[in-house]
């Protein structure tokens, strides 16, 4: 599941996860490219460790007389099993982190379609920002789209092309307002990818404006 | 700035949680964490009672989880923080954190005493680094990590050396999928 990953995430990206400020959209990605990619995991684990440092440093703020006690009650009143590492099965397509909110694999997915050969499945967040799955048939064009805000786009399977690059498994895009690109499929297999949005996306083609909202996006 | 000095001694009490189940030592990690989970809680905009009840739910995660504690990648103070600021998106924000999957990993793959001694030393530098950053340098780290700033506010340069610790854990990382060979 390790090398090969050439587009990771920013700096800014995996402080924000750290400190625990981004959307939970963004989570979803972060914690699924995280799954895969070791150098993320890496510097994700130093940020967490500038946290601990800081934590460290709290003023102490004194604890209420029978806290400890109450605590090994909690602890004496939960099952006595400790909890099992979260692990996805060997030759699953999605991590562990997206598997959960899929409620399974791949082949979990309620997908609809959306033109275009294209089909997606929007995944339960906070509304602050939103995150979807995509299916795209290999060599079929994504709608060209400018977008407002940030995007972060994972790919899971097959890989896409744009203008600039190529996106293979594991490979994550971060987008804002700046970029305007037309992705293409690799040709091969479908090309899926978890996409996560703090905007809705404006269509400069391909798919009408009214049907953002019919698409929740 | 509390002195960084014994912060290794930690995971043993973790170690003694884990394997036998020692509230003595659970005890004293409480001693030292709780008051401080307490207030990082509370700084991020939690009431006193909410916090109260907070930690001892972070503490009891500790307890429950000590067995996924991996010292070769983080101090126990980062681990602890990790508990607490989940609980904290889970409660302020009533939203659910995604967390990355485990690494493959179990006591076929016990952790390099090397790589869990020279990560405890990492973590400890960059606690003293953090200290001697310029006093409003060090209070924009910390707003952060309260949850006082938004994504798009908080710079990625922070001024502490996380290169090394950073290569640290990334060699431990390497080591430990080696190991699963």
């Amino acid at each position: 599941m390790k090398s090969e990953i050439k587009h990771h995430l920013s700096d800014e990206i995996l402080m924000a996860y750290s400190a625990g400020t981004l959307p939970e959209a963004f989570d979803l990605v972060v914690a699924t490219h995280v799954s895969m990619c070791d150098e993320c995991r890496a510097r994700l684990d130093s940020f967490d460790a500038v946290g601990g440092a800081v934590l460290e440093d709290c003023a102490e703020v004194a604890m209420s007389a029978d806290s400890l006690a109450a605590t090994l009650a909690m602890i004496e009143n939960a099952p006595k099993v400790a909890d099992a590492p979260r692990r996805a099965a060997a030759g699953s397509v999605f991590p562990t982190p997206l598997q959960e909110y899929v409620n399974g694999d791949l082949d979990a997915v309620k997908w609809r379609k959306v033109g275009g050969g294209v089909s997606q499945a929007i995944l339960k967040t906070s509304n602050d920002a939103s995150v979807r799955l995509l299916r795209i048939p290999g060599g079929a064009q994504m709608p060209d789209h400018g977008h407002r805000g940030m995007e972060m786009t994972l790919v899971l399977q097959g890989a896409f092309k744009d203008e600039h690059d190529r996106f293979g498994r594991g490979d994550v895009e971060i987008a804002n307002e700046d970029l305007h690109h037309t992705p293409v499929a690799e040709e091969g297999e479908d090309c899926i990818c978890l996409a996560a949005t703090d905007a809705p996306l404006k269509f400069n083609a391909f798919i009408p404006r009214i049907a953002q909202h019919f698409l929740r996006i | 700035m509390v002195a960084h000095k014994d912060k290794a001694e930690w995971v043993g009490h973790v170690r003694r949680i884990q394997e036998e189940r020692d509230q003595t030592a659970f005890a004293e990690l409480f001693a030292h964490f709780a008051p401080r989970v307490k207030a990082f809680l509370m700084k991020s905009g939690a009431s006193e009672t909410l916090a109260e009840e907070c930690t001892q739910e972070a503490m009891a995660t500790l307890w429950r989880k000590a067995n996924l504690f991996d010292p070769s990648r983080a101090s126990v103070s980062t681990w602890i923080f990790t508990i607490a600021r989940n609980r904290r998106i889970d409660m302020l924000r009533k939203q659910r954190r995604p967390e990355p999957e485990d690494l493959p990993w179990g006591p076929e793959a016990e952790p390099a005493p090397e790589d869990v001694i020279a990560l405890q030393q990492e973590s400890a530098q960059l606690g003293e680094a953090l200290s001697q950053l310029p006093q409003e340098q060090r209070e924009l780290i910390e707003k952060a990590y309260f949850g006082d700033l938004s994504h798009s506010q908080i710079a990625a340069e922070t001024g502490l050396p996380l290169g090394t610790i950073k290569s640290r854990i990334r060699l431990a990382l390497e080591r430990l999928r080696h190991a699963m060979k």
